[in-house]
């Protein structure tokens, strides 16, 4: 235990304070501060000149209608009324005195708009104009109809849409969510698999790389001629696991800073897009349980077949398989975000590789028996204690394997030197 | 209270690396390993330490099996030398000697004087990339005998060493063995085996060919080396019976001769025959020993 201790340390220490280790860190910390300022960082690129529209028309009341409408909604754009010909207008576009020109041509045969502007000018524009103009059009059209205000006012109003889930056959009462608590577990399933995906690439790599560099440079012989193999191997992805937790919380930890700050700004949607309003215990719970247990299951494998290579140019390509399965895993569970009902999503939940994920979603977002989530948590278990066991084997006997390797023969090999024929 | 292996025997597959092997290696000892690579000493190494499992046969220290609640009582120098490249010497070290169980003071002590007696105390924060390979050698030599083990396996400890550090090396070996330390040590070279062990075992092809104490192997050999040189034609020796072999070297002519009363029949007929300079009767050397024996296993 002693030793565990030492080598956990070490790792722990090596990893942490070493130069790749503080630069994703320090790289990450800075995009989510970017990402999290990015309304400002656009807004400071874009709103240093109000943007002028040139309005060729000779119908004056829907020039001002659109004036009225648009400076109502927008800061930063305004339209004025040109006198002059469409060609003029555009001679000065050129000349950058307007960004754009919009020709409306509204009577009763016609009503028609067209909207010159120059190519680096915001291609947006063009849709915003056009929503407004149509909804002009709408507005003169029913006045004319003889349709009062109010009731056009009516019949613009926004319907009132609400999602209410009712239970099915198989689920008690208790169990159906509401849309709040869906949205909060959407956003927590959201963060989890990135976080897992993330995590299992990084940290995964981390493992097998430190493994493969210990047997590069040949340290290995002697460090498992001084301790277990197998209790180095538990050290390293429990410290890694350890690196990777504290490189998570700081990165959390920048996030939810830079969003609590933000809240009243533009952010503030996104956040209740996520639903991080109303946080649901259990899901935390389970977010926790169902990262942790995809979290060994793949550093075991990573662990193992990072024992297999001699040389760290080819931990890379041994390393190919368990990304593709993460990645597998993170289609399965994104297309599941809009399904979770799917076969395919229950099935998954209950295949070791991908079940961190799929059953995480269901559990968050579905009400599932709690004993689907048991077992699902005890096959994953389960197969975390078998591939450890077969994990320590291989890493006994692949440590000491030199030479060409990576495919499944060294597997073989491995398993092979480590037992007594 | 001794290294015990009996009858042990190692097979990959197909491939046997090592076939019945059976050995005592005495306490307070030094042991040499002999063999051509590929002899199957590394693998030897391996089972001792239990690194790997033998397919049959036991291997005891002082009665019991090798685990890794011993370790820190055994002291490893594999032959696939390696440090950390990125560490400094005195952190590589401390964190090896932890794994053996010694203390963060007490090793920074130790290795101080390691480090004075081999004559580098400047590289003590210097990382091990900056180091030549020969100095590599003699922080993972330190690496191995830092925490004062009682069993000290050296697998082909002096190799790519130049002669000066050869010699500090082997005095550390000796002065480690003086102090009680029993250490097992490979190698291809047999004048460093000469020079270091009592007891001696070499290895063909995963096969013992010879074990024993070194005086003992070298009198139940029985032939000897005659060394002649005269000034005049001594080839005629060749033909005097007990005689085995012949080999010249410009005037002297080197004879392995059956047994100590050869020499005489030999002097009696070199004289009256001119003016002899040299007449030199040898113990066998080891490496004579290995090659006839190693040829005798090929038959």
């Amino acid at each position: 235990m002693n030793k565990f201790g030492t080598v956990f340390g070490h790792t722990f220490k090596t990893k942490i304070m070493s130069k790749s280790f503080i630069w994703t860190t320090i790289i990450f910390v800075a995009f989510i501060i970017l990402f999290g300022n990015i309304q400002s960082i656009i807004s400071l690129f874009d709103s240093e000149e109000t943007r002028t529209i040139a309005v060729v028309t000779e119908d004056t009341e829907v020039f001002e209608q659109l004036e009225a409408s648009i400076s109502e909604k927008n800061d930063d754009l305004e339209v004025v009324l040109y006198q002059g010909s469409v060609t003029d207008a555009q001679n000065e576009v050129k000349e950058d005195k307007y960004n754009g020109v919009l020709e409306v041509t509204m009577n009763e045969q016609e009503q028609k708009a067209v909207f010159y502007t120059t190519l680096n000018a915001n291609q947006t524009l063009g849709l915003q104009l056009r929503g407004e103009l149509e909804q002009i059009k709408t507005e003169i059209a029913t006045v004319q109809a003889g349709i009062e205000s109010h009731v056009i006012d009516s019949i613009f109003a926004p319907l009132d849409f609400q999602n209410e889930y009712i239970q099915s056959s198989d689920q008690s009462a208790s169990s159906v969510k509401t849309e709040s608590e869906l949205n909060s577990a959407r956003g927590l399933v959201y963060i989890i698999l990135f976080l897992l995906y993330f995590a299992v690439i990084t940290y995964g790599n981390m493992i097998a790389m430190d493994i493969a560099n210990e047997k590069t440079s040949r340290v290995m012989e002697i460090l498992i001629s001084s301790s277990s193999p197998v209790s180095q191997m538990f050290a390293k992805i429990l410290s890694i696991g350890l690196v990777g937790l504290v490189q998570i919380s700081i990165f959390l930890m920048t996030a939810f800073i830079i969003f609590t700050q933000k809240k009243d700004e533009m952010i503030g949607s996104i956040m209740e897009e996520f639903g991080f309003t109303n946080f649901d215990f259990n899901v935390v719970i389970y977010a926790i349980i169902f990262f942790l247990l995809g979290y060994f299951l793949y550093a075991t494998l990573s662990a193992m077949l990072g024992s297999l290579v001699s040389r760290t140019e080819d931990v890379q390509q041994l390393m190919m398989p368990v990304t593709l399965l993460i990645i597998v895993a993170f289609f399965i569970a994104m297309y599941g975000l809009g399904m979770p009902n799917s076969k395919l999503v229950v099935i998954a939940s209950y295949i070791p590789f991908f079940s961190p994920l799929a059953m995480f979603l269901r559990a968050g977002l579905l009400s599932i028996p709690m004993w689907e989530i048991a077992l699902s948590i005890g096959i994953l278990v389960a197969s975390i204690a078998i591939l450890a066991w077969i994990g320590a084997r291989v890493y006994r006997g692949g440590v000491l394997m030199y030479g060409p390797s990576s495919s499944l023969k060294d597997f073989k090999r491995a398993i092979q030197l480590s037992k007594k024929e | 209270m001794t290294l015990k292996l009996e009858h042990v025997t190692k097979k990959f597959g197909n491939f046997t690396a090592v076939n019945d092997l059976s050995l005592e290696i005495p306490e307070h000892a030094i042991f040499g390993f002999l063999g051509a690579n590929g002899a199957g000493k590394t693998t030897s190494f391996r089972m001792i330490l239990n690194l790997i499992d033998p397919t049959s046969g036991t291997i005891t220290w002082k009665g019991k099996p090798i685990d890794y609640s011993r370790t820190d009582e055994i002291g490893y120098l594999p032959e696939e030398r390696g440090l950390y490249p990125k560490l400094k010497v005195q952190e590589q070290i401390i964190y090896l000697a932890k794994l053996r169980g010694m203390s963060k003071q007490d090793t920074q002590r130790a290795l101080k004087e390691w480090l004075d007696r081999f004559q580098v105390p400047q590289y003590l924060d210097k990382k091990i990339e900056e180091l030549s390979k020969g100095n590599q050698q003699k922080i993972q030599f330190i690496a191995s005998v830092i925490h004062n083990p009682k069993l000290l396996i050296l697998d082909e400890p002096f190799s790519g060493l130049d002669p000066v550090n050869v010699e500090l090396m082997k005095d550390a070996v000796k002065d480690l063995a003086k102090e009680g330390t029993s250490i097992v040590f490979s190698s291809h070279r047999m004048d460093h085996v000469e020079e270091l062990c009592e007891h001696l075992c070499m290895m063909q092809h995963g096969k013992p060919i010879l074990h024993g104490n070194l005086r003992e192997i070298k009198r139940s050999f029985g032939k000897k080396n005659l060394k002649v040189q005269a000034d005049f034609d001594v080839s005629f020796i060749e033909k005097i019976p007990g005689v085995v072999g012949a080999k010249y070297y410009s005037d002297t002519g080197l004879y392995q001769i059956e047994n100590e009363d050869v020499s005489q029949r030999i002097l009696e007929e070199l004289q009256g025959k001119g003016f002899v300079r040299k007449f030199e009767l040898d113990e066998p050397s080891l490496n004579d020993i290995f090659i006839e024996k190693a040829g005798e296993s090929y038959e």
